[in-house]
């Protein structure tokens, strides 16, 4: 009984970690960046397959392609938005025509990325083994590999919570996010933040893809799960909050690893009707305004 | 200069003749291609009726599309089709109706997001319903003769595009204009809203759930996954944005184009098409954000200009 | 004859009163000015009438019927207009569809198409906008936007009519024209309650002027009366 839980608790933690930094990421690419970034799921899908390769052809281990693909991610993150979306933001009349053409080019960009993806590694699914060995912590069996995907998730949640609170980057893109405005007026310079933001919501891209691939198997196509999954924490967690993306993602875990205990094909449903229940009574969520 | 309402409207009354007698000389297949092509427009001219105005972006296109497949594979085996016809347009717009109560009162992205996960709901809701309590996933459809089909889908695209050319023109056109321009400036100057768009997206659901209705007889194999497809939900968008939701002839040409093009490319380029599709998007929201309507309205101003100018 | 009441009306924000317990009277035909620092609550005050917010206490009549809760539609079918601090025009549509959609669906009469055309076109020449009456609205300047809003406005047919800053951003030849409007459309029998910064016209069109701070009614009274109230001499100089 208590290992059952146990197992429920830590499925839940390490679901909940990686639902956390994708719903971190969405959140500044939405809350500061005002670009409602569907494409998000592909670049954890890229990070994943990217894992994949680097480990199957030159046997480098995903903790090392976490490394890497964060940073890559971030770059390429940083240069679209600085290109297509700063372009677009320019050339909107409004903020809600911004709106809805950042959201339509980031379908585009959904579309682009997910088939040059089919182009590179076909559909099929792929997976790997690392880090299989089981490792007992309180009686419960655990693949190693997922408490290390734990460690990391929950490790890098924090560390940017830190550089959040604390760091002089940190509490301008906070600034930003509240009151871009004000920002602008106080000396940010919100061209630099607001692609800043579009990067760092790549970077955790780059940070969760890998980790991700360590415990599932992965296929072109399972983008666009993630990017639900990510815009339900962000909306559980509250628009415009980055703790309450954190917090909501755990949450999120949580829930999905009980739901799937008893019936596993009837988590993303839960997570719906859950999504659909907020939307309805409380949109802005735990923490939002 | 030919005087252009009579000219525009003998072009159509030829095309439409065309279209109705095409079945007589052609073979199969590309008649079945053309029936693909015109289930597209008529999805893509259903969702502008109500998005184009209201500039609410609805991604529920799938689910309103995917319960008119689903009734037609349920009740196809009793019902006669014109009936099963006429009932998966109806528990669409009633479908829509719930829905837009429900949410017609949240903005923009809210409203965007929330579309879209109600058809996943929807989808996912039946993949485990047909899993678990069905016990199989797909469902056969009763066969209907390609030609029928084609005429079915034929009267639908016209029974739409008068829908939706009496709406644009109507008062009910210009109230779903001003809620699109400015909806709190419509709400002070009398517009119900709510009342508004909720009837437009019901009505808007009604066509894509009676195509769906028949669609599912040519496809005749139907599971959650072909019926729900998201597809539906994104490519009426991009063809409406291609083509331009000002005028009537924008969606429409969008999605003929952008159809069209699927077909070629899927034979051809199967690996290539969603990169195609993806740039096109890109390329027409930075450089014609009015779509292809918008490049003829320049043109048109800059030759007005011209003549002007020499004149 | 009371065309507006408001009891105690109150809006919170959270944990901010924006509007707190203001009590105000507008009897038919007045022209009232509503002033007050940046902040007082004063487009506050007319969101709430208008149906715009909901108010968090209190209640507000018109003609004697609660009105406090009803949406902004059915506020305007019974004979409230206003116009925006930011005129919220339909910018992508011509002046005259502005004026047309508020024929057409601004009382609670059904009208027929053309007789809603016809109503729409003398309200643009009321308002003298009759030349551009084609032009898209985000087309034209300042002043002849707001007045797309004023017709627009007096295209439902209000018996009440409140302005938000209607002279905002006018200069002193476009505001002497606003006042002159406003004084015409008093001769028509239209109430007035207006939200004003231009002190200059409120002192001379208003019949009474009420004035806001911090979300309270801090004095009422004729023109010469607040000119001179210590109170809000006071609360003007300190900002």
């Amino acid at each position: 009984m208590f290992v059952t839980v146990l197992d429920i608790v830590i499925g839940g933690l390490i679901m909940g970690g990686i639902y956390a930094l994708i719903a971190v990421g969405l959140s500044l690419q939405y809350g500061v960046g005002r670009v409602l970034n569907v494409s998000h799921g592909e670049f954890i899908m890229i990070g994943a397959f990217a894992t994949w390769s680097l480990y199957t052809l030159l046997g480098i281990s995903p903790l090392l392609s976490l490394v890497i693909c964060g940073p890559v991610l971030f770059i390429i993150g940083f240069l679209i938005h600085r290109s297509l979306f700063q372009y677009l933001r320019d050339k909107s009349e409004s903020i809600g025509a911004f709106a809805d053409s950042s959201l339509l080019a980031s379908f585009g960009l959904l579309f682009i990325i997910q088939n040059v993806a089919l182009l590179i590694w076909k559909a099929d699914i792929r997976g790997y083994s690392y880090l299989n060995s089981p490792v007992s912590i309180l009686g419960a069996l655990f693949a190693a590999h997922r408490l290390v995907a734990l460690l990391f998730a929950v490790g890098i949640s924090l560390a940017f919570y830190f550089f959040l609170k604390h760091t002089r980057l940190g509490k301008a893109i906070r600034a930003a996010a509240e009151d871009p405005t004000t920002a602008q007026v106080m000396g940010v310079n919100i061209h630099w933040v607001l692609a800043i933001c579009f990067g760092l919501g790549a970077l955790m891209a780059g940070f969760a893809g890998p980790l991700i691939s360590m415990m599932y198997e992965i296929q072109p196509m399972m983008g666009l799960e993630y990017t639900i999954i990510a815009i339900i924490v962000v909306v559980l967690g509250g628009l415009g909050s980055i703790t309450g993306s954190l917090i909501g993602g755990f949450i999120l875990g949580l829930i999905g690893s009980i739901v799937t205990y008893f019936d596993p094909g009837f988590s993303l449903i839960a997570y719906y009707i859950i999504f659909i229940l907020l939307l309805l009574i409380r949109p802005t969520g735990i923490f939002g305004k | 200069m030919i005087s252009q309402k009579p000219f525009l409207l003998g072009l159509l009354i030829l095309i439409l003749i065309l279209l109705a007698t095409i079945p007589l000389y052609i073979p199969p297949y590309p008649v079945i291609s053309l029936t693909s092509i015109i289930m597209y427009i008529i999805i893509t001219v259903s969702w502008t009726i109500f998005s184009g105005p209201t500039r609410y972006i609805s991604l529920a296109s799938a689910a309103f599309f995917g319960v008119g497949v689903y009734t037609s594979a349920i009740l196809g085996h009793i019902l006669p089709l014109p009936v099963v016809i006429l009932i998966g347009g109806l528990v669409s717009f009633i479908l829509a109706l719930c829905i837009g109560l429900l949410t017609l009162r949240l903005r923009g992205m809210y409203f965007i997001i929330f579309t879209f996960g109600i058809s996943e709901l929807i989808r996912h809701s039946l993949l485990w319903w047909e899993t678990k309590i069905m016990g199989t996933v797909g469902r056969w459809v009763v066969a209907v003769d390609h030609v029928v089909v084609y005429y079915v889908i034929l009267v639908i695209f016209i029974l739409a595009l008068l829908t939706a050319y009496l709406i644009r023109r109507s008062r009910f056109g210009l109230a779903m204009r001003s809620i699109g321009e400015q909806e709190e400036a419509a709400t002070h100057i009398g517009i119900n809203a709510t009342v508004v768009k909720t009837t437009a997206f019901a009505i808007s659901a009604f066509f894509m759930g009676a195509t769906g209705a028949i669609m599912a007889t040519r496809w005749t194999y139907i599971d959650p996954k072909i019926a729900l497809n998201p597809l539906f939900s994104f490519m009426p968008v991009l063809m409406a944005i291609f083509g331009g939701t000002g005028q009537l002839y924008g969606p429409i040409f969008g999605a003929a184009v952008f159809a069209y093009l699927e077909e070629i490319l899927i034979t051809k380029f199967p690996y290539y098409y969603m990169l195609i599709f993806g740039s096109i998007l890109i390329v027409v929201i930075l450089f014609l954000p009015h779509g292809m309507v918008g490049l003829v309205q320049n043109l048109r101003k800059r030759g007005v200009k011209r003549q002007n100018a020499n004149s | 004859m009371q065309i507006l009441e408001g009891k105690n009306v109150t809006k919170h924000f959270g944990g901010l009163a924006a509007v707190h317990q203001v009590d105000f009277n507008i009897h038919q035909g007045e022209v009232v000015g509503l002033i007050g620092p940046n902040g007082a609550g004063k487009t506050t005050l007319f969101n709430l009438i208008s149906g715009s917010l909901p108010a968090t206490g209190g209640e507000i009549r018109y003609k004697g019927k609660k009105i406090t809760g009803l949406k902004p539609h059915q506020i305007c079918k019974k004979g409230i207009a206003r116009t925006f601090q930011s005129a919220k025009l339909f910018a992508g549509m011509s002046v005259f569809e502005n004026a047309l959609a508020a024929s057409l669906f601004g009382t609670k009469r059904v009208i027929s198409v053309p007789n809603a055309e016809k109503e729409a076109e003398e309200l643009l020449e009321f308002v003298e906008l009759s030349t551009v009456r084609e032009m898209l609205a985000k087309d034209l300047p300042i002043a002849d936007r707001k007045r797309i809003e004023v017709a627009r406005a007096l295209a439902t047919k209000p018996e009440l009519l409140m302005f938000d800053e209607v002279m905002a951003g006018l200069n002193p030849t476009e505001i002497a024209q606003a006042m002159e409007l406003i004084t015409k459309i008093q001769k028509k029998g239209i109430t007035i309650f207006m939200i004003e910064h231009v002190m200059k016209a409120i002192m001379n069109v208003c019949d009474r002027i009420i004035v806001l701070h911090h979300g309270s009614k801090i004095a009422e009274g004729t023109p010469g009366e607040i000119a001179t109230s210590r109170t809000v001499i006071e609360v003007y100089l300190g900002e």
